[in-house]
């Protein structure tokens, strides 16, 4: 209906781009773009939304084994089947001038699609956060795409010691940067908005909400009547900022309303 | 555009249906603004329950399966969505379900005082052991919960029906004699989908309920059945998509339709594109109320 219809495609590779973090790749033509999603279902396990990592034909998921779903997909090998519903939602657009571009954590994942194309329309700055070196992936990426590297980690083993808001800070600081695209912990997106609001810095960020549906039916995702699957999982920072949810409030998996 | 069912008005006959958006009060005060003439909460139950694992929806080009599982925070959690749902001036009616008339007297009863304009018998979810079509499959049971809630509250009472039945008119008949206010006609269609190339079937519970295009004819022929055995005023749902298929519905003998597929497929923006068709359709074919065209392909 909305196009997106179930597909199984097998797994053409695994890689593993840290200890900690997964990427899968797999043959699927559908036409996406640095930011969509796709729903990734796991016979028998489960089915979760998941960034798309690489947006070309060979599609790929980047993630960090974490639940039931996440780990039961890093025991896949190629050859495997799996399904995948999509691609959903809108994506990440350049605006024009210097961007900064922020992932923290596995965020990372849905940002880093957007550096390769960015990068043909001006200076891309990358800024990549994570709690330690183990847990950083796809520096390689930035560096070869010609965008400019800058980490953090929380226990400094890579880059500053600290957040990666505070690189953004520094960043913002400069006066060069004219537009903010991010996607991590609810946190540091809603920190990262905060400083690019305080420094007049137009910014999209990227919302992760538990979903079943992934079509803008379920209401699970709802966020101030806005549906991160549908109307996200880009929202502009004026919208967020302004919002009841962000940074505060989500649905559980039956709909009350709790914090983030 | 006024719609009237039974003593109620709203502004226009459609209506946001249950299962879709229906679970916070951004989501219905949105479909409300993009010009449905009201909403019907997410179905509404004793307890918090997560519903089933996903895959819970599967999308076709003409309709889709689910089985949600009844997600639903429980009655006590939602008086909050209710109480700034209804501040925002959104008629709006509260969907729940029960095991048995008990239960569904005292969620009638909450939703009641939790300031909605009407509620809505959950007897037809196909996916739900327990609940659902399980009870509303009975004319006996649907005859005690239709009473017991009549006895319950003041405000209208509309009982939803299943089409997994062999004869929807008799029960819709025993809901009319127990006191309903209303009848909704159709839920889902109790279904499946399998995947070949995986060998099993899609969703995590197996069988779930069949909406969209696909099973607008099944929605039409039940309001027109129903409509024969029944003189309280019929909502129909099922695959409405356009003004036109308001149109049939109305036709049929349905008093007001509910929309909730055609949300995935077109977007909460829906209501008000299917409001602007039809009265497209009423100026082309010179119907000046909605009155003179409902059961008109009854008589």
């Amino acid at each position: 209906m909305q196009g997106g219809n179930l597909r199984i495609v097998e797994i053409a590779e695994v890689v593993k781009e840290s200890p900690s973090i997964w990427t899968i790749r797999y043959r699927d033509p559908s036409p996406s773009k640095p930011g969509q999603f796709v729903m990734v279902w796991v016979p028998g396990v489960d089915e979760v939304p998941m960034s798309l990592s690489y947006t070309g034909d060979e599609k790929g998921i980047t993630f960090r084994p974490i639940g039931e779903t996440t780990r039961a997909l890093s025991e896949l090998s190629a050859g495997d089947r799996i399904g995948v519903r999509g691609i959903y939602g809108n994506s990440f657009t350049r605006t024009g001038g210097e961007v900064l571009v922020v992932g923290g954590g596995t965020g990372i994942a849905s940002v880093i699609a957007a550096v390769e194309p960015f990068v043909s329309d001006g200076k891309v700055h990358a800024a990549l956060g994570a709690r330690s070196r183990e847990e950083l992936f796809f520096e390689d990426r930035v560096i070869s795409a010609g965008a400019e590297l800058h980490i953090s980690t929380d226990d400094g083993s890579k880059g500053h010691k600290g957040f990666i808001t505070d690189v953004v800070r520094r960043l913002l600081g400069s006066g060069w940067i004219a537009q903010v695209i991010a996607c991590g912990p609810e946190k540091m997106l809603y920190n990262t908005a905060l400083i690019a609001r305080e420094f007049g810095v137009p910014g999209q960020y990227s919302v992760e909400r538990y979903m079943k549906c992934g079509i803008g039916v379920c209401d699970a995702c709802s966020l101030d009547g806005r549906l991160v699957c549908r109307d996200g999982p880009v929202f502009d920072g004026d919208f967020l900022l302004g919002s009841e949810d962000f940074g505060r409030f989500r649905l559980s998996p039956n709909g009350t309303r709790i914090p983030v | 555009m006024t719609s009237r069912v039974g003593k109620i008005t709203i502004r226009n006959p459609l209506l946001l249906a249950s299962g879709i958006l229906g679970e916070s009060s951004g989501s219905m005060i949105r479909v409300y603004s993009s010009g449905a003439g009201g909403v019907v909460t997410k179905s509404i139950g004793m307890e918090p329950r997560d519903g089933y694992r996903n895959p819970t929806v599967y999308e076709f080009e003409s309709g889709m399966l689910n089985a949600m599982g009844l997600p639903n925070p429980g009655i006590e959690h939602f008086s909050d969505v209710i109480s700034r749902t209804k501040a925002a001036g959104v008629f709006t009616v509260g969907s729940i379900f029960g095991g048995d008339e008990n239960e569904f007297s005292h969620l009638a009863g909450k939703m009641e005082a939790y300031g909605v304009d009407a509620v809505e018998l959950n007897l037809s979810c196909p996916h739900v052991e327990g609940f659902g079509s399980e009870l509303g499959s009975s004319p006996e049971r649907v005859r005690s919960v239709v009473g017991a809630v009549r006895q319950a509250v003041r405000i209208p009472v509309w009982a939803k029906m299943t089409p997994n039945v062999a004869d929807m008119g008799s029960i819709a008949a025993a809901a009319e004699e127990a006191g309903a206010d209303a009848i909704v006609a159709i839920n889902t269609v109790r279904a499946m989908a399998i995947s070949a190339r995986l060998r099993r079937p899609v969703l995590s519970n197996t069988y779930g309920g069949l909406s969209g295009e696909a099973v607008k004819y099944v929605g039409l022929r039940a309001v027109y059945e129903i409509g024969k055995k029944c003189s309280i005023p019929v909502i129909g749902v099922g695959g409405v998509r356009s003004g036109e298929d308001v149109a049939e519905y109305l036709v049929a003998g349905a008093s007001a339709v509910q929309i909730g597929t055609a949300v995935a497929e077109r977007g909460p923006g829906v209501f008000g594109q299917v409001a602007d068709e039809l009265s497209d359709f009423m100026e082309r074919e010179g119907f000046s109320s909605l009155k003179e065209m409902i059961g008109i392909a009854r008589r």
